[in-house]
């Protein structure tokens, strides 16, 4: 496990994501209208649909093809059709940057 | 001639796996994140409203065909509440299904759960029959929601404009699952752990329509089940008319909602029953958005669509001749012509579909 210097704290806008990609694996980066940033898998575990397309409310994201909701902080899975918690990862912010441990 | 296998568990749906028509990814347009998410934000206001017109316009309807039953008098006051009770319900069903149309959860999965029992949709089951529709849309073999198979039945279809084929399907597989059961292609799609959610709904049904059963019997009239039942077959009507063309007539197996679904103009009547899902490829295209913001959607992207049908009847003229033609040569489909502006075709992808034109 190592700390990476993945986005700037300007790339994304509040109740938002972004996706990050590194070393062949798929990330979003999330970013709470608390101004807390999250770090998930990239990747739905329903069908494996990308995340970044989809919506961010309050603390949940909402995968863009089948409506599959998770908290983002917690990776938990909280709507069907998805049944499998998303993988979290140790986020900090450092200046203007944020970091994430993969 | 090619046949097509739509079972769940069949040759088609195996040669989808093989060549990677199944879990593929879809052409959509190009939206700017901003302005896709200020078309995905939620509201509650439009299906609060919509739907205390829809439950107002079932009282008043039930309330005055029970008050003039037997008389023929009753007769429009029943049609007008099973076309809100077998038809509107479909499209409830389907958007609470997705969970956009309001936007408290709770609100979604109420009146998801009425909008099921109208339907006699067991909502367990079809909540994932209907993610696989998204995922694998008219993928025969693989989207269990295709409602025109090739060549059509024409008998089927026409039957089921009176529910007829869905409603019998609907209270057998109530009955199996009530049983404790599921079929061989119901346990393809639903996980191990939601599949007792399915069988305790399906129980809970059955105690329901047992005691109107009683009850109509007690009374020696058919009263009761006007009000629950019945009404899913003589109300269907509307839900199949705009229903059946969604993807009748158009390509299966691409991998490009421009090819397989139809966007059609409708009246703001059927547009309420409808909600909205005669904005169809943008539906399919992103279904993250909820049923009132799909105008301003079809305004976003309408220059990478093909031009949508100008109504019903519209629709109907294009997609009846091309099912007749499905009866001599199934291959046969209508192929949507794209605007200029548009990008285009994946045609490596279609390439084996369009050649069969």
């Amino acid at each position: 496990m190592a700390w990476i210097d993945a986005i700037a704290t300007d790339d994304v806008d509040e109740e938002d994501l972004i996706r990050f990609d590194h070393d062949g694996k798929t990330y979003c980066i999330y970013r709470s209208p608390n101004d807390e940033f999250f770090c998930t898998d990239g990747l739905c575990t329903h069908e494996q649909v990308h995340l970044e397309e989809g919506l961010v409310m309050d603390y949940e994201i909402e995968c863009p093809k089948h409506n599959a909701a998770f908290d983002y902080r917690t990776g938990e899975a909280l709507r069907a059709p998805a049944c499998v918690n998303l993988n979290t990862y140790p986020v900090k912010v450092e200046g203007d940057r944020v970091l994430i441990e993969i | 001639m090619e046949t097509r296998d739509y079972s769940m568990l069949g040759e088609s749906g195996r040669l989808a796996v093989e060549t990677g028509l199944a879990t593929a990814e879809w052409y959509h347009t190009q939206v700017p994140r901003k302005e896709m998410k200020a078309l995905m934000q939620r509201a509650d206001g439009p299906a609060i409203r919509d739907t205390i017109i829809l439950f107002a316009g079932m009282m008043v309807f039930a309330v005055i065909g029970v008050a003039l039953w037997p008389s023929l008098w009753s007769l429009p006051f029943w049609l007008a509440y099973g076309v809100l009770y077998g038809s509107a319900m479909d499209s409830r069903w389907h958007e609470c299904s997705h969970g956009t149309a309001f936007k408290t959860r709770k609100y979604n999965d109420w009146l998801y759960q009425v909008a099921s029992f109208c339907m006699i949709r067991n909502p367990v089951t079809w909540r994932w029959s209907h993610a696989r529709h998204h995922t694998d849309t008219v993928i025969v073999g693989r989207d269990p929601e295709i409602a025109i198979m090739r060549p059509p039945v024409f008998f089927k279809l026409i039957a089921n404009f009176f529910g007829i084929f869905d409603t019998i399907d609907g209270i057998k597989r109530m009955l199996l699952n009530a049983s404790g059961r599921l079929t061989d292609e119901e346990a393809t799609w639903i996980p191990e752990q939601e599949q007792p959610k399915a069988i305790r709904v399906a129980r809970i049904w059955v105690v329901i329509y047992a005691t109107t059963l009683a009850l109509a019997l007690a009374m020696g009239s058919i009263l009761p089940l006007m009000v629950i039942g019945l009404p899913r077959l003589f109300g269907a009507w509307h839900h199949v008319m705009t229903g059946l063309l969604q993807h009748g007539g158009l390509a299966d197996n691409v991998i490009d909602h421009r090819l397989n679904s139809r966007t059609v103009i409708m009246n703001p009547v059927s547009r309420f029953i409808y909600w909205n899902m005669n904005y169809h490829v943008e539906h399919h295209m992103f279904p993250m958005v909820p049923y009132h913001r799909l105008p301003e959607l079809h305004d976003a992207i309408k220059h990478d669509l093909p031009a949508p049908n100008t109504s019903i009847a519209d629709g109907f003229r294009e997609m009846w001749p091309a099912l007749r033609r499905q009866l001599r040569n199934e291959n046969y489909f209508v192929k949507r012509d794209l605007p200029e502006s548009a990008k285009p075709y994946r045609e490596d992808f279609h390439v084996a579909a369009i050649a069969a034109e």
